[in-house]
């Protein structure tokens, strides 16, 4: 069998002005292909203006095992939110 | 459906009893209705399970594009052409969401295509069945692909994140050929008595076998019963399958075709349709191998595959030649 093709990770940015979002992940031999691949599978119907690939090994990710340790110490800084802090309904533009 | 009677090696339901804490904890957050990620832990059935299901799902989709590949030259119009192809080419991408999807669950694409090839993995049991008319790509479009709707929506709610997602992709673009495939019937309904004669003939070849797709009753399967604890399958097949009833024979009404079921009639009191015995042997024998076209189906996937061998070859000799030069 010949030899597989690696994965890779598409993001794809809908429109002008937005961040590009993980849509999903295709396998292609080499980057162009990737992207040409990309083309084809994610943006069938006007879906994007803009297509990131990244190869699926070089992205980093934090483990589930460590969401306490990481995401935790959020929880207790309520204040960080602007809801947090009542105003008196007189004061305006704040 | 686009899955059939998919095995979770189990013999029984697991009971809370029967669980270590880490299993425990899993069927808790199903419960919860938080989605499972890849790297998250989970039972070694529930992975075997998903992959079994979302593969053979996926190799539906691939499968799927036969039936519909054989009238592409000779679609009636130009325009039809166009559509058709569409559909053919979003089946193929939505086989690959589910191979993406499955191999989340630390299986590869090669693998499952090799199961698909050497006849161990499953695909649909519709997809066994020829078409001998334009007017198949119709009834394909309405029924198949009606019936797969069915199937797909609940499953955008399932507890396995990536199959999740990758189902609400799907949702997205199927009901365009849902309703091309009406549209196909409307046409030729509204036609010359001919026409109209073809689209009958479609509607009484695909109808059991659409029926069948749903597979036989679940009520007692410990497979189901344990695949709804685990949030992978959400209604009965029984319960599906009375949808697409409910929900198709008006339309076939609107059509001017009879649905060629005469035990067909509306129950005013369920507000439901019942509808005759279907014929599982039949359904049996196609799982089985036995179908008007398995063998062509098989031999057809595997020649594409081992002719197009040299050229994804290629195209890794090129990028390896690139890559090389690079370093």
């Amino acid at each position: 069998m010949s030899k597989q093709w690696p994965l890779w990770e598409v993001f794809i940015r809908s429109q002008h002005g937005l961040a590009h979002k993980h849509v999903g992940s295709l396998h292609a031999p080499d980057a162009e292909m990737a992207v040409n691949n990309a083309r084809d599978v994610y943006t069938r119907r006007n879906e994007g203006v803009s297509i990131w690939v990244v190869r699926a090994a070089d992205i980093v990710a934090s483990s589930p095992a460590d969401k306490g340790a990481l995401f935790d110490p959020a929880n207790s800084k309520v204040y960080r939110h602007p809801t947090f802090f009542p105003m008196p309904e007189e004061v305006k533009n704040l | 459906m686009y899955a059939q009677m998919v095995e979770t090696g189990l013999n029984a339901v697991r009971s809370a009893e029967d669980m270590a804490d880490d299993e425990r904890a899993f069927q808790a957050r199903i419960d919860a209705g938080i989605k499972i990620e890849a790297k998250d832990w989970m039972p070694e059935a529930y992975r075997k399970t998903l992959i079994r299901q979302i593969s053979q799902h996926a190799h539906s989709e691939i499968v799927g594009q036969l039936p519909e590949g054989n009238w592409v030259t000779r679609a009636p119009t130009l325009k039809r052409k166009s559509i058709l192809l569409a559909k053919i080419q979003d089946e193929a991408g939505h086989g690959l969401y589910l191979y993406s999807a499955a191999e989340t669950l630390g299986v590869s694409r090669d693998e499952l295509l090799a199961a698909l090839h050497s006849g161990k993995a499953k695909y649909s049991s519709i997809f066994n069945y020829p078409t001998l008319s334009w007017a198949d790509m119709g009834a394909i479009g309405w029924l198949v692909d009606g019936s797969a709707i069915i199937n797909q929506i609940p499953l955008c709610r399932c507890s396995y994140g990536p199959y999740s997602r990758a189902m609400i992709r799907v949702c997205k673009e199927e009901s365009f050929h849902a309703r091309q495939g009406y549209d196909i019937m409307l046409a030729l309904a509204r036609g010359t008595p001919e026409q109209k004669a073809m689209a009958q003939d479609a509607l009484n070849r695909w109808w059991w076998p659409s029926l069948m797709m749903f597979g036989p009753s679940d009520a007692d399967s410990v497979n189901s019963a344990q695949s709804s604890k685990w949030r992978i399958k959400l209604f009965s097949n029984d319960e599906l399958r009375q949808r697409m009833v409910d929900q198709t024979v008006p339309q076939a009404e609107y059509l001017g075709l009879t649905i060629p079921d005469p035990a067909l009639k509306f129950n005013a009191e369920t507000g439901h349709y019942e509808f005759g015995e279907i014929d599982w042997a039949e359904f049996h024998n196609v799982l089985k191998g036995n179908g008007p076209c398995n063998r062509e189906r098989l031999r057809t996937r595997v020649t594409a595959w081992e002719e197009g061998e040299w050229f994804r070859d290629a195209l890794q000799a090129y990028a390896d030649k690139h890559s090389q030069k690079a370093a």
